[in-house]
């Protein structure tokens, strides 16, 4: 064991990264009375977060409980709609519900990079060392067993029994520590978004809602554009997150640009009018390990957690992220807690975190749906060819024309059979879509 | 909405020295498609045809991280700004 582990200025424990995941373990830590240092490379925490906008109560509650009293949210949805789009048309889905309208709201939307700063302030009056303005470049490795981090500070080698590993979706540190590959493009989405203003009343008005009432809608089809892409509109008090992310691999293909495929989902003709008159105040973006169970890392070592993003923990179908982060933050946080208390720190006692995440249900839904990214990948046509399908049909059999309606079933069979996809493949389609749900 | 007036919307605290460099210009030059230009949400890259360069616009980059991976060549030297750098979103 090495000396420096034991220095006096050192930490327990040593968070890279003040998103979800890092936060929720450095708060979790502080609260149990251990010393843990929380570094955010960020001039504030969330100066570099992005996601759509929604954050599921649950998690933060079991962490903070009665959170909502005190964070900044922006609505509570109680309603959420799907959207599938053709070029001209679009077929939609939604589930509301006054279920949603009760305290605790299952969810709220929230724009990250207040957000991330509240939660991060309330890890720091827990008692954890927040760190801002300061990047982790290596981490430091002692007999194979990993005892602190590098930071861009002059004497910045910071020492601690443990490091959780939370420095979100392009986690070079996870690299350097060999645990992680450098992700294939196949599993990473690229995300670009808007913050787009609209009075209140116009929000309210235009979805349906009233007072600090929320709405989602997501969107498939036309916007991909024949890739694997999805788009998303949420809303705030007082503006509309607008966004769109798309598997990496299909857009570096594709040759576009993803600022032209959010405005091509924005200029749709279903899309256009509920951002009428919004004024755009932000243009962010971020990447989304969407590669599910089979892309993760290992998520432990000597010495060493991996948290959230770096350790790609999203659950891409749900659209499910921040929660996992932020639960699998508590866990590598309790693994921590009683590696200190048996003052164990090896692999074996790291991997109480692999169990713990098992137990969980972050490992037993990414592992559900581990066919899904791959499934999908291969079928860009469920983003496509579908869309088109479903849209033609209703046209033509919601049209009247004095045609008769078993002549028109006949026709949009036809169709689908002869023109978008042949009956051998719509199938197998469905078939192996049935089990890549698992 | 064209990009520039986008990134005119987003708060940039730009470090003095940039924290993206093309590994290796000949490889560029022999791109064909120099997918960069296209798919980076910040328009960060773009090809100057006289200097027969990719050039980089590395004070408007969001650090997503997608040109790191994306770039077919694995060409770009890609790490976060200085500590307090980069961007600072506003709303996230």
């Amino acid at each position: 064991m090495a000396e420096t582990a034991r220095r006096s200025d050192g930490f327990d424990v040593i968070v890279v990264g003040a998103g979800p995941a890092g936060t929720a373990a450095a708060y979790t830590l502080a609260k149990a009375g251990i010393k843990v240092a929380l570094i955010e490379r960020g001039v504030y925490p969330g100066a570099k977060n992005v996601m759509g906008g929604v954050m599921y109560s649950q998690p933060v509650g079991a962490i903070i409980p009665n959170f909502w009293d005190e964070a900044p949210l922006e609505r509570h949805i109680i309603e959420q709609q799907y959207q599938i789009l053709s070029p001209d048309s679009a077929i939609s889905g939604k589930h509301r519900s006054t279920q949603y309208a009760v305290q605790p709201h299952n969810r709220y939307t929230v724009l990250r990079a207040k957000f991330d700063a509240w939660f991060a302030g309330q890890a720091d009056a827990a008692g954890a060392y927040l760190l801002t303005n300061t990047v982790v470049t290596d981490p430091i490795i002692d007999n194979g067993r990993v005892i602190g981090v590098s930071t861009d500070r002059p004497d910045g080698d910071l020492y601690a029994n443990v490091v959780i590993v939370a420095d979100g979706v392009n986690s070079l540190i996870a690299e350097k520590l060999g645990l992680r590959p450098v992700i294939d493009t196949v599993n990473m989405a690229l995300a670009v978004k808007e913050i787009v203003a609209l009075p209140r009343g116009k929000i309210e008005d235009r979805f349906n809602l009233e007072g600090d009432e929320g709405a989602t809608i997501d969107i498939y089809g036309e916007v991909a554009r024949g890739m694997v892409a999805t788009g998303f509109i949420y809303t705030n008090k007082d503006s509309l997150s607008v966004g769109l992310g798309v598997i990496l691999k299909d857009l570096v293909k594709s040759g576009l640009t993803p600022y032209e495929l959010l405005d091509g989902m924005k200029n749709h003709p279903t899309i256009k009018p509920l951002l009428a008159g919004g004024e755009p105040r932000e243009y962010l973006a971020h990447m989304i390990p969407e590669g599910g169970y089979q892309a993760m890392p290992k998520l432990y070592s000597d010495g060493v957690l991996i948290a959230g993003d770096a350790a790609m923990m999203v659950n891409g179908f749900h659209r499910e992220g921040s929660n996992l982060a932020m639960t699998s933050g508590k866990l590598a946080a309790e693994t921590a807690i009683e590696a200190i208390e048996h003052k164990e720190f090896g692999a074996r006692a790291m991997s109480a975190y692999k169990t713990k995440l098992n137990n969980s249900y972050i490992l037993q839904d990414l592992r559900k749906y581990r066919k899904l990214p791959g499934f999908i990948s291969s079928r860009p046509q469920i983003f496509n060819v579908y869309p088109q399908i479903i849209n033609d049909a209703a046209t033509e059999f919601l049209t009247v024309d004095s045609v008769p309606k078993k002549q028109k079933q006949w026709k949009i069979w036809r169709q689908i059979v002869k023109k978008r996809r042949p009956l051998r493949k719509l199938l197998r389609d469905i078939y192996e879509g049935w089990r890549a749900f698992g | 909405m064209r990009i520039e007036d986008r990134l005119f919307l987003v708060k940039f605290n730009p470090d003095k020295v940039s924290h993206l460099r093309i590994i290796s210009p000949d490889v560029c030059e022999k791109c064909a498609h120099k997918q960069c230009v296209a798919f980076c949400p910040a328009k960060v890259y773009e090809w100057d045809e006289s200097e027969k360069a990719i050039t980089i616009a590395y004070e408007g980059c969001f650090e997503c991280g997608a040109c790191r991976i994306g770039c077919p060549d694995l060409n770009i030297s890609w790490r976060y700004p200085r500590g307090g750098c980069g961007v600072a979103f506003r709303f996230g």
